[in-house]
């Protein structure tokens, strides 16, 4: 395990240069070949059928505020590049129909509109029953659940092995991607939890640390070239937000409660201004992680998507090359931010959970 | 406004994957990787302790071996002080009765000499009476063998008695 992981260093190195360096040059090296060897003048029609981005331009008119928007949402299909589409699984349910499991290739034609299909029509994310115009319940694998089931696997398979080299190298130093693990692991243990939720914090700590890795992994693996934006959905955030929302509240113990709802130490009067607050207060908890979580990463991907996007609206190379000198810039940038993000969400976790256990030891 | 909203479909398996990715972390990875880190660290507070511990045994160790080097020394010093004074009392103790004898061997040959002497004395007074009675009686057979010289002797004792 451990020299296939440090031999893949380079590769990694490589695909994330690919993703900052190469395809935008690629991408615009295409559009530029296009438009060399077709009629100039009919550039943005022409790529209207071929060019990856062909959702956002409709009459004939590259637009990068929907192009940016389509890469940034969650969608049915994975759409890698031209005709390299991945179909997807669509599972929904009506109490009309009952359960129906399609591929989603059903609903696009051949030039990649949307169509009708068996008595369902896409509408936006949500399917509708083309009969009554009644929304079912979509459950279906779409890019950013394929996207999950990815960084899962991914997740596993990596923290399987470290703790398969754990029981393999038991009470011998740690090797190979165990020792690329163990200071990450430990940091996150010794920096972010212990000190925040006090001495019973190896109850929360397994919640934590997956949390940590899953945004870490996500974050990573969404700035991949062709990876969909997981962590930078708000479905997502907005699970994990809701899940420390419930660890916080369920293991809040008398004096966390006591702080709400009649906080000692302060003149009656002020109580009762102070009770809606500290009530607004438990929510705004949550809500802050949801939003930080998915701003942080889908900004850096719309500001990677923008950057991409000058050579197209501007069809220079020069400008291009310009361009994606800065999406490398702003990729290490991401790389940095998808460390943060994961730290930032594991802190405020620990934080949350630490006050709403704290023994109350002032007042 | 779709990017601003959560789906139900990624919601419900946003929820389900990683409830099992916790699940089954938190058994089969999470669980035996920070055992084995907290195990480790154990063995290593633990073999620090023992090193600082051996440390402090050695000190003690050895001021208790130069505490009993000290005692040791002392008490041979002790020992060998005891052993000159014992020794010098015998000496002098020998000495005393040595000389005491000798005295006393002395004193009774003196006394010995002194009655030896004295039986010699008395027996040589004896002798001499004897032997000067035995010359007086020949010397006045001699003498008074005759008239004469007999008449001569009580003249002269006589005249001796006058005198007196």
């Amino acid at each position: 395990m451990r020299k296939p992981f440090f031999t893949a260093i380079p590769a990694i190195l490589t695909l994330f240069f690919v993703a900052a360096f190469g395809f935008p040059c690629w991408a615009q090296e295409s559009e530029g070949n296009h438009s060399d060897t077709t009629d100039t003048t009919h550039v943005q029609s022409h790529s209207d059928s071929t060019s990856a981005e062909s959702h956002g331009e409709e009459h004939g008119k590259f637009n990068p505020n929907e192009t940016i928007i389509e890469h940034v949402k969650d969608a049915p299909i994975w759409h890698f590049a031209d005709h390299v589409v991945l179909p997807l699984p669509v599972i929904v349910y009506s109490s009309q129909k009952g359960l129906d499991v399609f591929s989603s290739s059903h609903f696009y034609d051949e030039n990649h509109k949307e169509v009708e299909y068996n008595g369902y029509k896409l509408e936006g994310r949500n399917i509708i029953l083309t009969s009554t115009g009644e929304e079912v319940l979509n459950l279906s694998i779409t890019k950013n659940v394929a996207m999950l089931f990815i960084t899962a696997a991914v997740l596993l398979s990596v923290l399987l092995s470290v703790a398969g080299s754990y029981k393999k190298n038991q009470g011998k130093a740690p090797k190979g991607l165990q020792s690329f693990m163990e200071p990450i692991i430990v940091f996150v243990r010794d920096e972010i939890v212990k000190p925040n939720i006090g001495h019973h914090y190896e109850k929360y700590l397994p919640y934590i640390l997956t949390l940590f890795f899953f945004i870490l992994f996500g974050n990573l693996l969404g700035l991949l070239p062709g990876a969909a934006n997981l962590t930078g959905n708000i479905a997502v955030t907005f699970t994990l937000a809701i899940l420390t929302f419930m660890i916080t509240n369920f293991s809040g113990n008398a004096s966390y409660w006591k702080h709400i709802f009649w906080t000692p130490g302060v003149p009656l009067p002020l109580r009762i201004i102070i009770l809606p607050v500290e009530i607004i207060g438990i929510f705004t908890k949550p809500f802050a992680l949801t939003i930080r979580l998915f701003v942080a990463i889908t900004a850096g991907h719309i500001v990677i998507l923008s950057l991409i996007c000058l050579g197209f609206i501007f069809h220079s190379y020069i400008v291009g090359f310009g361009a994606s000198l800065v999406v490398v810039f702003i990729n290490l940038i991401e790389l940095l931010v998808a460390g943060i993000q994961a730290y930032v969400f594991a802190l405020f976790t620990s934080l949350y959970i630490g006050m709403s256990t704290a023994e109350d030891e002032h007042h | 406004m779709d990017l601003l909203l959560p789906g139900t479909g990624l919601l419900f398996w946003q929820l389900i994957v990683f409830l099992g990715l916790f699940f089954i972390l938190a058994k089969f990875a999470w669980k035996p990787i920070l055992g084995s880190l907290k195990e480790r660290e154990e063995s290593i507070q633990k073999a620090l302790d023992s090193a600082e511990k051996a440390k402090m045994e050695m000190a003690s160790l050895k001021s208790d071996n130069e505490k009993l080097l000290k005692e040791a020394r002392e008490e041979r010093d002790k020992i060998l002080r005891d052993a000159r004074t014992a020794g010098n009392q015998l000496h002098d103790e020998a000495q005393n009765n040595a000389k005491k004898t000798a005295d006393k061997i002395i004193a009774d040959a003196k006394s010995i000499i002194n009655t030896e002497k004295q039986a010699a004395l008395n027996d040589i007074k004896a002798q001499v009476a004897v032997f000067s009675l035995e010359i007086a009686e020949k010397l006045i057979k001699k003498n008074l063998s005759d008239d004469k010289s007999q008449k001569e002797l009580t003249e002269t004792l006589i005249k001796d008695l006058k005198l007196n």
